[in-house]
């Protein structure tokens, strides 16, 4: 079947879709979008979250044929999505994002292959600032779910976060600079106010 | 054709200094939160094929036939693969004993074993062709505990043995055993005032690393292949490989991609042969991708374990003796275990001194998942329960468990049960002086204004208290874990290191075969060359085969050895830049002769901080690149016997103190805080060792109270090989993980450095335990510990 949906705000057709494939296969496989990772396929660990019309969901859950017609941001389209909810004057996220926005903008990507210069998100510069990468497999699905979670809520207690993170596993860094990422972040966009 | 996600080099500059000791930034980070890092998983060629394993359904039988005409007519298949399509005379691999078929030969030994692959163009063709593969098993008996695996009349898990350990095991399915006898412990018995005993079991643990074993095999116009792969050592791969191909290792070409953690479970080859061999069969390129169930069968597992022990003290909390055997049940094929068996030997006193020791380790071939390397290596489940004794004997004598661990605690000079003296700082007491001062968590978090968080409590938001039947217990535990390659191995890393001048600044570019799994090595590896050679501009090359061997990326080494190779190929370049130095500009200036020089800065300084001449002045026109080996000081093998000998380069000390509540009623544990303080000789990256202390507490944690693989003891089946029934810590079970480093140097390594990955993993577990135990008053004899255990509601093991 043919499947058409906008990722990261850029229309995409993806063809010869098997009726039993995921959203997170036509993503990776068919698409080019590898950021979204494939730890479990079973929806357990969180490392294939991506947004779907504004709700993050495990990618690897959703059929491919449910995305038709609609809106998917990925970790490669954050940092865009990021700055362009500021832009809108939403500096604080708090007032979310209408699908009406999430339609109006386009990712930009990176072009460097070691990601110099590359315009990060708040929650991503905050993630290698704190040291919350290691291995970095989680790392995609985890920046997807914070920077929803900041977005809803600003200034989250650490049961906040740690509540609204519980579906993303990490199995190097025991979580602890992951906190300290997500206070960061929260911390600088409380700043930019 | 392009390979997409093949890994280039990344350079790193610094506005600071960015040498050793600085906490700078991941090389790769950006690449890593932009989503651009390609893992091992992510490859992608034109053309490609996707391979699959067919892995047995049944622990132990015999394969009467297997028919592949069905799978093999498939549309979209391009290949089907058996024993009998293996084109050499080798057929087998493995780390030490080289008894792991790459593809059944007439016989299966554990559940998941690889019996046939297939290569098509899709995954989900793939799979299914897979299913269509009829195998004919003969089901036979599974030895499956010490007790099956050695009895007279047991059945064998290999048959006519013939590798280096079974002239000396006592039973053919005993991999190895060491013995370590030393002192009088008859003698020492007596003089004892309290003797304790304790049996203990430590459950099968799993790596879990979340990026499932993957890569891209393409095949190459010379008729070589080229190897994607995520591993630990690319080199001991390489060796492996090559000769099931039957080509020579120049041909078997390696690079490392993107590694989704390892902790241990990418030592042994996973979908390597399989990849290179479907590729070479179909002239395609072929990627495999494990998913998470098939992870669970494709590696090897921490060794669960049976553990004996015997402890005694006097009066006045003194050890007398210790008499243990610890039985590791390797599974059904070799990888690690006889390594494993070393460690849990040499270390069973753990960092106490006891003059008067009895000790045995044996690991079993049983017909259970095959266990080898995990962060911790056979010194995890000695401390589990030689902490548990302590702990037990503090308890008879009246005495502060902390308190009676100082009085035993090793010190720089103490032998271990080897004779080997430990000649380098080992701050056992200070480390548990230190988690013991840390403020204690407040009592009660969960208490608000607006009644309980239930967040706070066991059992979280299932709401199933307020704190009725909470009960707070504190437990402490102290590990020693010791770092690099033991008993004789030949422990070297390669670094090879360029300096030239690139658009007028100096840059360092450093090539090594080191598995970057998410420590950090690039980082590091990186800072070494800043410090060494002045340059704020570092290039680190790929990973791959085209240099020396960095060994591989476990027992806490690759920070020591390579990093001491990238070190010492540094400090050569820089004697070649500053003869250079000498022959262009040593008649300008007479401290080109005479004075101390370094670089620092982009420049070449005196010691007295005199600049004699830009960097960039120096090397214009000229490159120069050194590859050279490090090794360690040597280390000796353990007499078989006796177990004696200076079998160890270094160790690692870390303590934890755990603070739990416990639900009583339900048997829910909530860890609230889990404070480590570890002695890490020089911490080169400050927060990437933060980073590996509270990674490796947390997988002590997971082990504590909710890790394990349960396998069936009728049938050796693996009952839970998934994220939804094999459960690791998430964010809401950890808990805060206050860190205190200590560095004092161990002047034998590098910058004074020690290995630190590992430690932290050891103590935490019995930390926890200890903790339980505290609150509930149990005994809690095995781990991890599950709800039943603490309301004795459970069936078995209550």
């Amino acid at each position: 079947m043919r499947v058409n949906f906008t990722v990261n705000g850029r229309p995409q057709e993806a063809d010869d879709v098997w009726e039993g494939e995921s959203l997170l296969y036509v993503l990776r496989e068919r698409l080019g979008l590898p950021g979204s990772k494939n730890a479990c396929e079973q929806g357990e660990c969180g490392s294939c979250t991506v947004r779907l019309d504004g709700e993050p969901v495990c990618s690897c859950l959703v059929a491919a044929g449910q995305v038709e017609g609609r809106e998917v941001v990925t970790v490669e389209g954050l940092a865009d999505y990021a700055k362009q909810r500021a832009e809108a004057g939403c500096a604080t996220g708090a007032c979310g994002t209408s699908l009406q926005n999430a339609q109006g903008w386009q990712a930009k990507g990176t072009d460097s292959h070691t990601g110099e210069g590359a315009e990060l998100s708040p929650i991503q510069q905050a993630f290698i600032d704190a040291g919350a990468v290691q291995c970095g497999f989680c790392t995609p699905g985890l920046l997807v779910a914070a920077d929803e979670m900041l977005e809803r809520n600003p200034n989250p207690s650490d049961a906040d976060i740690r509540e609204a993170l519980s579906g993303n596993l990490c199995r190097c860094t025991g979580y602890e600079k992951i906190m300290d990422a997500v206070r960061l972040a929260a911390a600088r966009q409380g700043e930019a106010v | 054709m392009p390979t997409n996600g093949a890994p280039t080099k990344i350079t790193q500059g610094s506005r600071t200094k960015g040498g050793i000791g600085e906490s700078t930034l991941r090389p790769d980070g950006t690449l890593k939160v932009t989503g651009e890092f390609a893992y091992s998983s992510d490859m992608w060629h034109e053309d490609m094929l996707w391979g699959q394993i067919l892995r047995s359904t049944v622990a132990h039988a015999e394969i009467v036939s297997i028919d592949t005409g069905e799978a093999l007519a498939t549309p979209g298949v391009y290949a089907v693969l058996t024993y009998d399509d293996l084109p050499t005379e080798v057929k087998n691999y493995g780390l030490e004993i080289q008894d792991t078929p790459v593809l059944a030969h007439g016989k299966v030994r554990h559940h998941g074993e690889p019996v046939a692959i297939v290569a098509a163009d899709h995954p989900e063709t793939a799979r299914r062709a897979a299913a269509k593969i009829k195998v004919d098993y003969r089901e036979l008996p599974v030895v499956t505990d010490e007790a099956s695996a050695t009895a007279p009349d047991a059945i064998l898990v290999h048959e006519g043995r013939d590798d280096h350990h079974a002239g000396h095991v006592p039973h053919p399915n005993i991999v190895h055993r060491q013995p370590i006898i030393r002192g009088d412990v008859d003698a020492a018995r007596q003089r004892a005032d309290v003797i304790v005993e304790g049996e203990y079991t430590f459950g099968m643990q799993d790596q879990a690393f979340l990026g499932p074993e993957s890569g891209l095999a393409v095949p190459e116009e010379d008729g070589g292949v080229h190897l994607y792969i995520a591993t630990q050592w690319l080199h001991s791969d390489l060796r492996q490989i090559a000769p099931v191909l039957g080509l020579p290792e120049d041909k078997v070409r390696m690079t490392l991609s993107g590694v989704g953690g390892a902790f241990g479970g990418r030592e042994d080859l996973s979908m390597q042969i399989h990849a290179c061999l479907l590729a070479l069969r179909t002239g395609k390129p072929v990627k495999i991708v494990y998913n998470r169930f098939e992870s669970f069968f494709g590696h090897v597992h921490r060794h669960p374990a049976k553990l004996y022990y015997e402890h005694g003290a006097t009066r006045d909390g003194k050890l007398t003796h210790m008499k243990c055997r610890i039985v590791l049940d390797g599974g059904a094929y070799a990888s690690a275990s006889p390594a494993v068996v070393g460690n849990a030997s040499s270390l069973s006193v753990g960092p106490y001194v006891i003059d008067d020791v009895d000790i045995e380790a044996v690991a079993l071939y049983t017909n259970n998942p095959p266990c080898g390397a995990m962060r911790g290596f056979g010194a995890v489940q000695a401390c589990f329960a030689y902490e548990a004794q302590m702990d037990k004997l503090a308890q008879q004598l009246g005495m502060d468990p902390v308190e009676f661990r100082q009085l035993n605690a090793m010190e720089q000079g103490t032998l271990l049960p080897t004779g080997q003296p430990v000649d380098s700082p080992a701050p056992v007491a200070e480390l548990l002086r230190r988690v013991k001062a840390m403020p204690m968590p407040p009592e009660r978090q969960w208490e608000s204004s607006e009644g309980a968080d239930v967040r706070q409590l066991p059992g979280g938001l299932s709401n199933t208290t307020h704190g009725e039947g909470v009960v707070r217990g504190v437990g402490y535990a102290v590990g020693i874990k010791n770092v690099g390659f033991s008993e004789g191995f030949d422990d070297y890393s390669t670094a090879k290191v360029r300096m030239e001048v690139v658009g007028g600044e100096p840059v360092v570019t450093v090539h090594t075969a080191m598995a970057e799994v998410g420590q950090g090595g690039v980082t590091v590896h990186a800072q070494i060359a800043r410090t060494e050679l002045g340059v704020t501009q570092v290039t680190i090359n790929p990973a791959d085969t085209q240099v020396g061997s960095a060994g591989s990326t476990s027992a806490s080494r690759q920070t020591y050895v390579t990093g001491g190779a990238v070190k010492n190929a540094c400090e050569i370049v820089r004697e070649k830049v500053l003869e250079i130095g000498r022959r262009k500009f040593g008649a300008y200036h007479p401290a080109w002769a005479t004075a101390e020089l370094l670089l620092e800065g982009g420049k070449v300084v005196t010691d007295g901080g005199e600049v004699l001449r830009d960097l960039a002045d120096v090397l214009e026109g000229e490159t120069v690149e050194v590859e050279e080996e490090w090794r360690h000081r040597p280390t000796e093998a353990f007499d078989l016997r006796t177990g004696q000998g200076n079998g160890h380069v270094q160790y690692s000390f870390a303590a934890h103190r755990a603070v739990v509540e416990v639900d009583t009623e339900l048997g829910l544990v909530k860890v609230i805080e889990l404070g480590c303080a570890q002695d890490v000789g020089k911490a080169l990256n400050p927060l990437s060792v933060l980073g590996q202390i509270q990674g490796g507490t947390t997988q002590g944690l997971g082990v504590a109270v909710m890790e394990e693989i349960v396998v069936d003891p009728k049938t050796a089946k693996v009952k839970n090989p998934s994220f939804t029934d094999y459960l690791i810590p998430t964010i809401l079970d950890t808990p805060t993980i206050p860190v205190d480093v200590l560095e004092l140097a161990d002047e034998h390594a590098p910058y004074g450095l020690r290995g630190i990955g590992e430690a932290p993993t050891l103590s935490s577990t019995p930390a926890v335990l200890a903790a339980i135990r505290n609150a509930t008053g149990l005994e809690l004899n095995r781990t991890p510990v599950r709800p039943e255990h603490l309301t004795g509601t459970s069936l078995s093991e209550a």
